[in-house]
């Protein structure tokens, strides 16, 4: 979390239910609704279009179940079209809602994990939603969210833009997107971990996943967190305020990150050249046939004071098998997601520079 | 030394972790994703079903204050452990996949990586004690033989053993464990001990196997070849195995019957006495040894012999011939399985284990010598 929002958190008074009536009520409001406005201006939305959750994974929950829910009746409804390169908070969803017995049309990506914008417009006629992140949220190769969102204008199928890790990190104006739907996180622009929000434009149809009070044009019932959504705007502004210059600073960082391994035996780099600023991803290949063991190479730069992403984790808290990297095409490869931070400086990379190499050698080097 | 302290998520692995902290040495904790969870659509076959399990070593990690990590060994565990046991079954063997854990993965596959990411050793919660000698590594049991795990550990070899610990070699008891992790206050002081087969969660082996290797009924017949019975399912029955014998035919003396022989290709399960499963000499070419080899072995040496993880170890003289490794016990053994291990003992000292090819029946009754399809195919 950002000092800001620590000190914030710190300093905070203690807020009412801001669906009381009564005057407590009424101050706990100001904030909450305070909150939302400064979301949105940060994203580029109206006020009414902010609906606020515990974050993106519900964010992304609510968008795709709920619009498809909303799009017919029961063996009435149209079909998702989703590419296969998505973070497991829309893949896991999607399946679901495919044994629920939803049409999936899955779409394919290069190489750079980019999707495929023209197999997805293909896909579009009779479909009750079509989603894509805004960037892979491993690779950071961004999407081509122009073109796929003319697609959706033009076919008339609602899109929803998965923007959790562009947020701040990239500009996002969602009036401008063309998106009917657009899931954000606290965590990932340094704010609380348990906020977050879906951008619903007002023509949206979806239905609920909680039902209750009839909070947030009753797409979203429970008490509202006012507090937590104080602290998101605080975040996202200055996430926002400071992008321009921490996008230049940060993609120098990695330009220098993959410029120093791209030479290195068994190294590859599979992002795209138009990518998020902050993240260098690459994969190590194994040596002589055998895998390579990602969670040695883990282990050796967590030891070495870097804590470094080999790929999401089951709740047993097995790294599982990327398969964003196996939709580019690879398969027995150890993946290394760097994601650099506002916090991030030269000398750390130059630390990370005289530790990786060596680090990338013996993980080869194990059997 | 810089440790590493394979963490099963039970008490004794636990114990052994907190041990190497109070001993000063640099603790990172591992615990083993082992099983998988097929038919997940996008991660094929990873290991996914300890939730319950990790997050108990975890908490131990956590209580312990040392970095913690899950790695997956599934694919591994698969190929090494639970394939191997499928296919012992498949041929009418009857393997130990603890010993074959312990032997491919533990100290094999965890070992490998530990020492390539700069460990000095595995620490495990094992029962049983390394002692260094000059001449190297030797392996012994723990001083609590009733909880002593060298049996299954008697597969190590000395380059193994070196880099191996077991914290709880000396306890005097399981009982002394327990109590010692409840006053550190780990909440898995009370956690049942694990008998069952870990991949066999349901303890019904014979399903495990019929679902893989099919079951199909077949004969059991006695040791001229009349039929007494009928089986579902020759697999996962086991030489010297009474249990679960529905004979419609009853024996000439009344007395009980057991499994003598697991014949897949024929279908066929051999009864007879108890007497016909005696046993006087064992023989197998799968040799490891615990340790330098003892000289002893070339002339034959009197040794003391366990043919399964809770058998009394027997008195007997142990020889090598040519590949092979020879033992006669001094008096008869029962229930001798092909596949599992015979674990040579000198005292409390492990010297090493053939796994068991072949056995040559005591021949107190009269009978035929006794050899599995292991032999003869």
């Amino acid at each position: 979390m950002r000092v800001s929002v620590r000190e914030a958190l710190a300093a905070a008074e203690p807020l009412a239910n801001p669906a009381s009536t009564h005057r407590a009520g009424q101050r706990a409001r100001a904030v909450l609704e305070d909150a939302r406005e400064r979301i949105a201006a940060a994203l580029g939305a109206h006020p009414t279009e902010v609906v606020l959750t515990s974050g993106g994974t519900e964010s992304i929950n609510l968008a795709l179940k709920g619009t498809w829910w909303a799009s017919g009746r029961a063996g009435e409804r149209g079909a998702l079209v989703v590419p296969v390169a998505e973070h497991h908070a829309t893949l896991d969803a999607v399946e679901w809602l495919e044994r629920e017995g939803a049409e999936v049309r899955w779409i394919g990506v290069d190489a750079h994990a980019v999707t495929d914008a023209a197999a997805l417009a293909a896909a579009l006629p009779g479909a009750a939603l079509a989603t894509m992140l805004v960037a892979s949220n491993e690779l950071g190769s961004m999407q081509p969210v122009d073109e796929v969102a003319e697609a959706t204008l033009a076919a008339g199928v609602p899109l929803h833009l998965d923007a959790v890790g562009a947020v701040g990190r990239v500009p996002i104006r969602f009036a401008e997107t063309g998106a009917a739907l657009l899931s954000v996180g606290g965590h990932k622009v340094g704010g609380p971990h348990g906020a977050g929000a879906l951008l619903v434009r007002r023509d949206a149809r979806l239905e609920a996943l909680h039902h209750g009070g009839g909070q947030q044009r009753g797409l979203r019932s429970g008490t509202q967190d006012a507090l937590g959504a104080s602290l998101l705007a605080l975040a996202l502004e200055e996430a926002v305020a400071e992008l321009d210059a921490e996008a230049e600073r940060l993609r120098a960082l990695t330009d220098r990150i993959l410029d120093a391994v791209a030479g290195l035996a068994g190294v590859r780099i599979l992002a795209a050249d138009d990518r998020l600023p902050h993240i260098a991803h690459l994969v190590v290949e194994g040596e002589g046939g055998r895998p390579a063991q990602g969670e040695a190479l883990q282990f050796l730069l967590d030891e070495a004071g870097f804590a470094v992403s080999n790929g999401s984790a089951c709740s047993a808290g097995v790294a599982r098998e990327s398969h964003v990297v196996r939709a580019c095409g690879l398969e027995g490869v150890a993946p290394l997601r760097l994601s650099l931070g506002r916090t991030t400086t030269a000398e750390d990379v130059d630390a990370l520079l005289a530790a990786l190499p060596a680090a990338i050698a013996r993980t080869r080097a194990l059997a | 030394m810089k440790v590493l302290a394979a963490m099963s998520g039970g008490v004794d692995s636990a114990v052994a972790a907190a041990r190497a902290v109070d001993a000063g040495h640099e603790v990172v904790g591992v615990h083993l994703a082992l099983s998988r969870m097929p038919g997940t659509l996008r991660i094929g076959s990873r290991g996914c079903c300890t939730v319950e399990d990790a997050m108990d070593a975890r908490r131990v990690a956590d209580a312990l204050g040392i970095p913690f990590y899950v790695w997956d060994f599934s694919e591994r565990f698969h190929d090494a452990v639970v394939q191997d046991f499928v296919d012992e079954y498949a041929a009418g063997r009857t393997p130990n996949p603890c010993l074959r854990c312990n032997e491919r993965i533990k100290f094999e596959a965890l070992l490998d990586r530990a020492i390539g990411l700069g460990f000095d050793a595995v620490v495990t919660g094992h029962y049983a004690r390394v002692e260094r000698t000059p001449e190297g590594p030797e392996l012994h049991r723990a001083a609590d033989w009733a909880k002593d795990q060298s049996y299954v550990l008697g597969v190590l070899t000395a380059a193994q053993l070196e880099h191996c610990w077991f914290p709880l070699a000396g306890t005097p008891s399981k009982a002394e464990v327990r109590a010692e992790a409840a006053e550190r206050g780990f909440l898995l002081a009370q956690k049942p001990d694990s008998h069952d087969i870990c991949f066999i969660p349901d303890g019904d082996t014979r399903g495990f196997l019929a679902e893989r290797l099919g079951a199909e009924p077949g004969e059991v017949v006695d040791r001229d070849g009349a039929v007494v019975g009928s089986h579902e399912g020759v697999h996962g029955y086991t030489v010297g195995q009474r249990r679960g014998l529905a004979l419609g035919v009853p024996s000439p003396d009344g007395r009980p019957r057991f499994v003598l022989e697991v014949k897949p290709s024929t279908r066929q399960l051999v009864v007879g006495p108890k007497e016909a499963l005696a046993v006087s000499t064992i023989a197998g070419s799968r040799i490891s040894h615990a340790g330098a080899p003892h000289p002893g072995l070339d002339e034959g040496l009197d040794i003391e012999v366990q043919i399964r993880a809770h058998a009394d170890p027997v008195p007997a003289r142990a020889r090598m011939v040519g590949d092979e490794l020879v033992v006669e016990a001094a008096e008869p053994l029962h229930g001798v399985a092909t596949g599992q291990s015979a674990v040579l003992y000198l005292g409390a000292r492990v010297l090493g284990q053939c796994t068991i090819d072949r056995t040559v029946s005591a021949g107190t009754v009269p009978a035929e010598t006794v050899s599995t399809e292991a032999v003869t195919a």
